[in-house]
């Protein structure tokens, strides 16, 4: 009777967890940054390079970044999506233009709408590798305290802006409204 | 062998023989300490690109590769050491950017499954040789008892 239950209780394990990895994204890493202090950065502004956006200054309000370049389809795609929520005036959304080439991106930006409040351009990559980006679009919720509460691969949709980030972006900010 | 699949066989051997090495596209320049060198192409191949996920970035040409390299070279000629730069990228990344994950409370499963595979299976192995060993044994003793049991 064993030599029948033992194999049998084998195979239905492992038909179990190959069953859970079929929902499972291979490829998709975790982002060890999340409840960590976001990384720095001052980087010069898309419209006019000498005047820099520098993350410390967003500290006090919850806000999203957003790693686009034009040469990534996958941002043309969330585009309109980013558009619309950045018109909902929820939080202020932070372009970072990553290994683009400024006058394509400003085109762009004439061309498809403008949904960031600044956009910081990331020619050499760095501040990118800093915030674990390994794939365009990448979008990044960052709470009052300078904290990354959420990361968010593959295009912006409402669907995950309602479900993962407006909850989180307004306990975020009842949490700070408690505090005097 | 024939003549034509004498020179087949040559330029299969070659082919194998030459194809071996593979030429990784390193933009960085080499440094002129070997063994300042030698660590860079060490950690280079201990990293893995996240984006062509089964490559190190020392064989990858993703832009990230790239970026990589760059940052890893920059950081040995500040004079990091290996377990610093490590570090970096575990910090950026996750376990999933080293090749070799650390043995953590996550990982250990994906570091004990090969040997314990392999012990389930050589104690299943020793079960089943005993096994075929006793019914060989039961076979020959009836055997030899087939002549002699008939006799009183």
């Amino acid at each position: 009777m064993w030599k029948f239950v033992v194999p049998f209780a084998i195979f239905t394990a492992l038909g179990a967890f190959l069953f859970v990895g079929l929902y499972r994204d291979p490829s998709y890493v975790p982002s060890p940054l999340i409840g960590r202090p976001a990384p720095e950065f001052a980087l010069p502004s898309l419209q006019d390079p000498s005047y820099p956006v520098a993350s410390k200054e967003l500290l006090g309000k919850a806000w999203v970044l957003n790693v686009w370049g034009t040469w990534c389809g996958g941002c043309r795609e969330e585009h309109g999506t980013l558009v619309a929520i950045s018109q909902q005036k929820v939080v202020p959304i932070i372009g970072l233009n990553w290994k683009d080439d400024n006058a394509a991106a400003q085109e762009w930006l004439r061309q498809l709408g403008n949904p960031y409040s600044a956009v910081a351009t990331d020619h050499e990559g760095r501040t990118a590798i800093d915030w674990g980006v390994y794939g365009a679009p990448e979008t990044f919720l960052i709470g009052p305290d300078g904290k990354v509460l959420y990361k968010h691969i593959a295009p912006m949709t409402f669907d995950v802006w309602n479900k993962e980030f407006l909850p989180r972006i307004q306990a975020a900010q009842s949490a700070q409204g408690t505090q005097s | 062998m024939s003549p034509a699949n004498f020179v087949r066989a040559a330029l299969v051997a070659a082919g194998i023989a030459l194809g071996g090495a593979a030429l990784a596209i390193d933009t960085e320049r080499d440094f002129a300490d070997p063994a300042l060198q030698a660590r860079y192409e060490g950690i280079t191949r201990e990293l893995r690109c996240l984006v062509c996920q089964n490559e190190t970035i020392a064989d990858s040409n993703a832009s990230l590769a790239v970026d990589l390299r760059r940052e890893v070279h920059q950081m040995i000629a500040e004079g990091k050491t290996d377990q610093e730069i490590k570090d970096f990228m575990l910090a950026r990344y996750g376990d999933f950017v080293l090749y070799k994950p650390r043995v953590t409370g996550k990982t250990l499963v994906l570091w004990a499954a090969p040997a314990l595979l392999l012990l389930f299976g050589v104690l299943a192995a020793v079960r089943f040789i005993r096994q075929r060993a006793r019914e060989a044994d039961i076979a020959t003793d009836t055997d030899q008892a087939g002549p002699e049991a008939g006799q009183s």
